[in-house]
């Protein structure tokens, strides 16, 4: 199983004959996601040479979808295009949008959203501002190194792009059945519900490690959720303890304002719900080590 | 980025929202001839990015250029909860018959823009919100469909104008709503908005605040900014993520939530090492390269608060050969006027070329431990000495 991205996805990837999109393509196939072709409006028609694979540039979206049989776009646009290029991918109908680029204002993020929302909300997105999702051994449709760890019984969600990667690495004797990191920006597509929900009905996966940081309320709401909705073990990080309010850490959502959104009370949310919490991520790997012996 | 009020007040006139006649003073002779230009009745308002500026005697009332003059000299210079005020402005008076509240702002919880809406205005909004919750409106707005008429109306009426009043205050409400998403903002809030006593509708302070990640698309080159700390203004120019802390143990990590647990953990590990802390933020990025790692390393032993360096990187685009290779480059190029001791944990892609080559290097100054909590132990360690 894993969730949202298996053995069976077929990627395309939005801007992949830029640098960056080439790049991560060219990564993605040695990791063995199976990439069918690429979208450029300039370059429709061409081909491209990547990993000794032929791979079709196609005009757009649809066009992809309807030639390769895609049911998964990467997108690797520069920010000034983000909005344009996800709205593509909802109005195609595309299963699974996964937006790696960094910087989208975040009132194109916003009207993406709202559109996606207008339509019915038949794409699943992923982002922006994200590694994207990895399902080890299957599939990954991002830029998180497909070489970490291998496929196992935790499913990750996080935050962040490097605590993802520092998760997998901590816990890669145990593997992962899908890690998704969900992006550090204000308005994302998928929220740390959303991976919950699915990791809960996914049989492949015995329990979850959930990663958060401040600003925002997603990690509260988890817990709330969890409460009512999660019988799988969980075991949660919230990194910013020591952040100060009023100061963006990196990511355009990881800010303190006043006492909403800190470390602090997030953990509080979590140890409420019986959720245990780990001080540093090694510690939150002892645990989940744990739950796994214990299972 | 948060605006000063002068310049929300300049954003609202630019989009025909009604505002009073405003102008900036960084002197009290400049405040006296900003009010005998205007003329009458005149408020002197400090220029500061936080609240309470009225109780901290940061507002004043003048009635002629030379107590606009008098008021300005006590203003000026003023440390009002830690902010300086530099800039005065010296506002158009008003006979203020009535006051309202309204503001837009992104609604991250919802991932939509929400609308606040209410009659009863100059009070702490905070304070109302929470003693009587049902005098304040509360309306999503739709990020596609914005505020047009209609929608405005319906916020009005919502927030308990009148019909008569709410087709005033209505139209207003759209030009705000223009300045929300024209000026990329995620915040504008006018606090009061109010009605004079000869029946006009005014936006008397208002707060704005700008999208950083929409700045490609503005051209605001000329705008006043917040004066930055000179490491940070140093760190900018070198286009580093760098937010200057109060701490001894300096952080270089990749990618943002790495860094910011990095500086949890060395708090804590700080705890057992006489209490030492994190002396700044640095997230060098997910790919980062050699001449990046070089130039965030320049930065943070300029800080002369900085006893020890803690570099944590987690090799994911990042290659730890490039990073290893930006270590010591950047330590040759400092030659002697590098002093301090570096800590350095490498894990992930390319870690053991990495390792290589921090060890062929052999510099006095870089200690190389395995895991990151262990790392952190170190490096507060080294900064209480």
């Amino acid at each position: 199983m894993a969730i949202f991205l298996d053995q069976n996805s077929k990627i395309i990837v939005q801007g992949m004959t830029g640098s960056e999109g080439m790049k991560h393509t060219q990564r993605m196939l040695k990791g063995g996601s199976n990439i069918v072709g690429g979208v450029n409006p300039r370059k429709a028609g061409e081909t491209v040479e990547v990993e000794g694979k032929t791979l079709p540039v196609f005009g757009t979206v649809a066009e992809a979808m309807k030639q390769t049989g895609a049911n998964v776009t990467v997108i690797f646009v520069p920010p000034a295009f983000a909005k344009a290029a996800m709205m593509e991918a909802i109005d195609a109908e595309i299963e699974l949008a996964v937006a790696i680029t960094e910087g989208i204002p975040v009132h194109d993020s916003a009207e993406a959203w709202a559109y996606n929302v207008s339509k019915g909300t038949k794409t699943r997105i992923i982002g922006p501002n994200c590694p994207g999702i990895i399902s080890p051994g299957k599939s990954n449709a991002g830029i998180t190194p497909s070489d970490i760890t291998g496929p196992g019984p935790i499913g990750l969600v996080s935050k962040s792009g490097t605590l993802t990667y520092q998760m997998m690495f901590e816990l890669r004797d145990i593997g992962m059945s899908t890690a998704i990191g969900i992006g550090g920006d204000p308005v994302i597509g998928t929220t740390h519900i959303d991976a919950l929900e699915a990791f809960q009905n996914d049989p492949e996966t015995k329990a979850i490690v959930l990663i958060g940081e401040i600003g925002g309320d997603s990690e509260e709401k988890a817990a709330a959720y969890i409460k009512d909705n999660v019988t799988k073990p969980v075991v949660a990080y919230v990194a910013g303890f020591t952040a100060p309010e009023g100061k963006t850490m990196g990511h355009a959502g990881a800010i303190v304002s006043g006492s909403a959104g800190t470390a602090q009370a997030k953990k509080e949310a979590f140890e409420a719900v019986g959720v245990k919490v780990g001080k540093t991520p090694s510690e939150t790997a002892a645990l989940m080590r744990e739950v796994i012996n214990s299972l | 980025m948060d605006l000063f009020e002068y310049q929300a007040r300049d954003l609202f006139e630019k989009y025909q929202v009604p505002v009073l006649q405003g102008l900036v003073a960084d002197t009290p002779e400049q405040a006296e001839a900003a009010a005998a230009k205007i003329g009458g009745t005149v408020v002197v308002k400090a220029q500061v990015k936080t609240g309470g500026r009225g109780k901290a005697g940061g507002v004043k009332v003048a009635h002629s250029p030379e107590e606009a003059k008098a008021a300005a000299e006590k203003i000026l210079g003023l440390d009002i909860k830690g902010h300086v005020v530099k800039r005065v402005m010296i506002a158009e008076g008003a006979k203020i018959s009535k006051e309202f509240y309204f503001s837009i702002l992104l609604d991250r919880s919802n991932r939509t823009f929400l609308a606040l809406c209410s009659v009863e205005g100059g009070m702490d909004i905070e304070q109302l919100a929470e003693e009587r919750p049902e005098a304040l409106a509360k309306i999503a707005i739709d990020a596609v469909k914005g505020i047009d008429l209609a929608k405005a109306l319906e916020i009005a009426k919502a927030g308990g104008f009148d019909d008569d009043m709410a087709t005033k205050v209505a139209p207003i409400f759209v030009k705000l709503y223009d300045v929300f998403k024209k000026e990329d903002t995620t915040l504008v809030e006018v606090n009061p908005l109010v009605l004079t006593e000869d029946g006009q509708i005014l936006a008397l302070d208002g707060k704005v605040s700008l999208d950083d990640n929409a700045e490609f698309r503005h051209e605001r080159d000329d705008m006043e900014r917040d004066a930055l700390d000179p490491l940070e203004a140093k760190a900018k120019a070198m286009d580093l993520n760098y937010v200057k802390l109060d701490g001894e143990v300096g952080i270089i990590g990749n990618g943002a939530g790495l860094v910011m647990s990095t500086l949890d953990v060395v708090a804590y590990a700080g705890e057992r090492h006489g209490g030492v802390k994190p002396a700044n933020f640095l997230d060098i990025g997910g790919g980062a390269s050699a001449e990046v790692m070089a130039a965030g390393l320049d930065v943070i032993l300029n800080d002369p608060q900085v006893k020890s360096v803690f570099v944590n990187v987690f090799g994911g685009i990042t290659a730890c050969d490039a990073v290893a290779n930006g270590i010591v480059g950047a330590l040759d190029k400092l030659g002697a006027k590098a002093t301090k001791p570096l800590v350095v944990r490498l894990d992930g892609n390319n870690v053991i070329e990495g390792r290589k080559i921090l060890a062929d290097a052999n510099h006095p100054l870089v200690t190389v431990v395995e895991t990151m909590d262990l790392a952190a132990d170190k490096a507060a360690e080294l900064a209480s000495k």
